[in-house]
């Protein structure tokens, strides 16, 4: 068993150098499949993550298909929860995927760059909104208008837009977006105050549908607010958003030894910013996790008059996660308006805040290894094997109507992985302690 | 602009009559599967939507076989409602049930099922007119005999034949629900479910098979005004549910959740507010804002009513039990 798993990773590790093509990357996530699942002693279990890491990086540079990038989320995942492997090789593990596999791989495919930027940017929202229903239980159907919040707050102050209304110099220089990053925290956790303080009050159902709501609202006030006085440009959207100036980043690369060009500078830069996101967004819920506010928010979640009368509020506390899950996502929305230099009303739909949902929900509530691996599974579900899957029934299939589009079924797609979830597995895929002693108690 | 807003108001107070019925139709099966399992059932606007498919398509293709209008939209009200009750029994034998068999007692679990429901709902309909008719863009047919007009009032209001068939179904539907839960045995059933789901099954009911009638009733009224729907304002597509869906909800609120003369009374007066300020927004403010806010409105109202009277205008304060 301990050397099988191995030699599916070495066998991979061929296939990824010599034969690399999709059949090979499936057979990959197989070899990672026996090495997460079967009962391995844990020498052999870190040599064949080690082998495997090197394999999709492999994999991932030699050919155009991003299927390797669910290997190496699967990897960290691995690395995050399977035990008995020593710390040191986890943590040097993680940083190599992290910080020589994705870029070395996007540098031989800019998708992959763009992949990892939206998954982190996902991540980040996710582990957000894991603090709101994960941990305290509240379901918030409209976590996208934070998002949007915090991305308008730059673009508009980022681009030309605020001429419209404000004297002065705009758009302002790209150093202030992480000033905005700090703005956007303040104006997303206000919004939240002021849509969390009436509806909190209420039992659980009546936040979702007035969050679902909220939703509806910031996507019509975004769509409509180009008159009387201009602030959102309405469906056309704001662009250019300014970037912040890179030059120090570009040297710093060049020290080390890496030079840039023009379309991959940006994006190197965006990737580590998200990746330093993640870091302080799992740093903070961790510590909360296990602060008197993260025991709070798990006592009100599981019962909430058994919380009160243990002397808890109920308001504050509720407020409390509400906004911070809405600050976490307008900070992500900055970074979001930044990247793609380009914010419209399109980006914050219903839809856009269920697929949040859909990512919290599959890797299970409360969890934050899960969180990150439901971002990634559906980020690149959604933007990469549904776009194939259509591209491929296109090719095959020419006789199907052209509105029968796979990549145009997302909403089928994220609601039977809800529905199917919660049937079979409530707890999600990498379930979080508690949650599952929740699930199982009925 | 005083004299504008008069010379407009009984046209504006008949078209709320008309938004009212249908919001009050749709919340009925909102506030319905509340009653019986404390459930957003968000599916629920999904089910109206299928409604106002399935009376698209019996237009399409009965129109020219059916001499009548009026038989053609007595065909098309009967399998609007058929479908979409079949539907909503569908959804909670397979999505629901499963559910309460395990015994969740987490309420998070069935209102994010709900949510995939509606979804998977939406696309499937995309998905079946996709591959009918390469399209999802619907518009209704018109049929000569609902589309007459007359003037009442001097001019003051201008009606169609078919708005007034939508104010009388629904009243005829409103008054034979009443009838239904109030006077029948599977009324107080109902009822009884509605009260203690527990004490009611040790009384000789089957709670399964009540909640399943209380989604094909509340689904087929749906479906009904889902047919209406399209009648009176054509244009639909599978994603059409969803803005009246959380609006009948706020209905549903604002009457007092649970209740059912509630749901009808929230519905006719959110129909009224909605489109009082779709229609005088723009005047009022020059303009400036459109009809566009009337679904802020909407929303504003469902959290005004969470606040100043969370169990709504007829419903009353209910102690939460431990």
């Amino acid at each position: 068993m301990n050397a099988l798993s191995s030699l599916l990773s070495l066998a991979y590790l061929g296939l990824a150098f010599l034969a690399p093509s999709p059949v090979s990357h499936l057979f990959g996530l197989a070899a990672l499949g026996v090495t997460a699942f079967l009962r391995l002693s844990p020498t052999w279990r870190t040599l064949s993550l080690a082998l495997l890491t090197l394999a999709f990086t492999v994999g991932l540079m030699r050919s155009g298909n991003t299927l390797g990038l669910i290997g190496l989320v699967g990897i960290l995942v691995a690395l995050t929860t399977l035990p008995r492997i020593p710390t040191g090789i986890r943590v040097l593990l993680a940083l190599a995927i992290l910080l020589l596999s994705v870029p070395l791989a996007g540098f031989a495919n800019t998708f992959v760059f763009e992949l990892g930027i939206q998954i982190g940017i996902y991540a980040a929202m996710a582990l957000g909104l894991n603090v709101v229903v994960g941990m305290a239980g509240l379901l918030d159907l409209g976590y996208a208008a934070f998002f949007a919040v915090g991305a308008y707050t730059w673009a508009i102050f980022g681009s030309e837009q605020a001429k419209n209304f404000l004297q002065g110099n705009f758009p302002l220089p790209g150093e202030y977006m992480y000033l905005f990053m700090g703005i956007a925290i303040v104006t997303t956790a206000l919004t939240g105050l002021l849509i969390g303080l009436p509806a909190l009050r209420l039992r659980g159902d009546y936040l979702a549908i007035v969050t679902l709501g909220l939703g509806e609202v910031v996507r019509i006030l975004a769509n409509n607010l180009d008159h009387p006085i201009n602030f959102t440009n309405g469906p056309q959207g704001i662009t250019p958003v300014q970037r912040p100036p890179i030059d120090w980043f570009r040297q710093l690369m060049a020290t080390l030894g890496v030079h840039l060009d023009r379309t991959t500078d940006y994006q190197l830069f965006f990737y580590f910013l998200v990746l330093l996101m993640i870091g302080l967004v799992v740093l903070v819920n961790v510590n909360l996790a296990n602060s008197r506010f993260g025991r709070a928010w798990v006592a009100i979640r599981e019962d909430e008059v058994a919380a009160r009368s243990m002397g808890i509020p109920l308001l504050p506390t509720k407020l409390l996660a509400f906004m911070t899950g809405a600050a976490f996502s307008g900070v992500m929305g900055v970074i979001f308006a930044a990247q793609r230099t380009f914010v419209s009303p399109e980006s914050f739909t219903l839809l856009a805040s269920i697929t949040i949902l859909g990512m919290v929900i599959l890797g299970g509530m409360g969890s934050i290894p899960g969180a990150i691996l439901g971002a990634a599974a559906l980020t690149i579900l959604n933007l990469d094997v549904l776009k194939t899957f259509s591209e491929f029934v296109r090719i095959s299939l020419p006789q199907i109507p052209n509105q029968v589009d796979p990549a145009k079924y997302e909403r089928l797609v994220f609601g039977l992985i809800l529905v199917l979830m919660m049937i079979f597995r409530p707890e999600g895929l990498i379930p979080e302690k508690r949650h599952r002693a929740e699930m199982e108690e009925a | 602009m005083l004299e504008q807003i008069l010379a407009l108001l009984p046209q504006v107070i008949f078209d709320g009559f008309i938004l009212g019925f249908v919001y009050a139709m749709v919340a009925l099966g909102y506030t319905m599967v509340y009653g019986v399992l404390e459930l957003i059932n968000f599916a629920h606007s999904e089910i109206f939507m299928i409604g106002a498919v399935v009376g698209v398509e019996v237009f399409r293709y009965l129109a020219p076989q059916v001499e009548s209008g009026f038989l053609l939209l007595l065909l098309a009200l009967i399998l609007g409602g058929v479908v979409a009750g079949i539907t909503a029994i569908l959804v909670e034998r397979f999505a629901y049930r499963p559910l309460r068999a395990r015994g969740t007692t987490n309420r998070l679990v069935p209102l994010i099922t709900a949510i995939g429901v509606s979804f998977i709902l939406q696309d499937l309909v995309r998905l079946i007119e996709g591959l009918w008719h390469n399209e999802f863009f619907l518009r209704m047919r018109t049929v000569e005999d609902l589309e007459g007009s007359v003037s009442l009032f001097g001019g003051a209001i201008f009606a169609q034949t078919k708005s007034f068939i939508l104010m009388g179904v629904s009243i005829l539907m409103l008054v034979g629900l009443t009838y239904l839960v109030n006077r029948t045995k599977l009324g107080v059933a109902i009822r009884a479910v509605a009260q203690d789901l527990h004490t009611a099954s040790l009384m000789g009911i089957d709670p399964d098979r009540i909640i399943s009638r209380t989604f094909l009733i509340g689904g087929s009224l749906g479906g009904v005004a889902g047919v209406l729907f399209a009648l009176q304002y054509t244009t639909i597509t599978p994603y059409v549910g969803f803005l009246p869906g959380i609006k009948a909800f706020t209905a549903a609120v604002l009457g007092g959740i649970g209740n059912i003369p509630g749901a009808m009374l929230g519905g006719l007066v959110l129909g009224q507010l909605e489109n009082f300020f779709g229609t005088y927004l723009p005047i009022l403010t020059n303009g400036n804002f459109g009809t566009e806010y009337k679904d802020v409105v909407a929303f504003l109202i469902l959290i005004f009513i969470l606040l100043v009277r969370p169990q709504g205008l007829l419903g009353q304060v209910v102690k939460e039990k431990v």
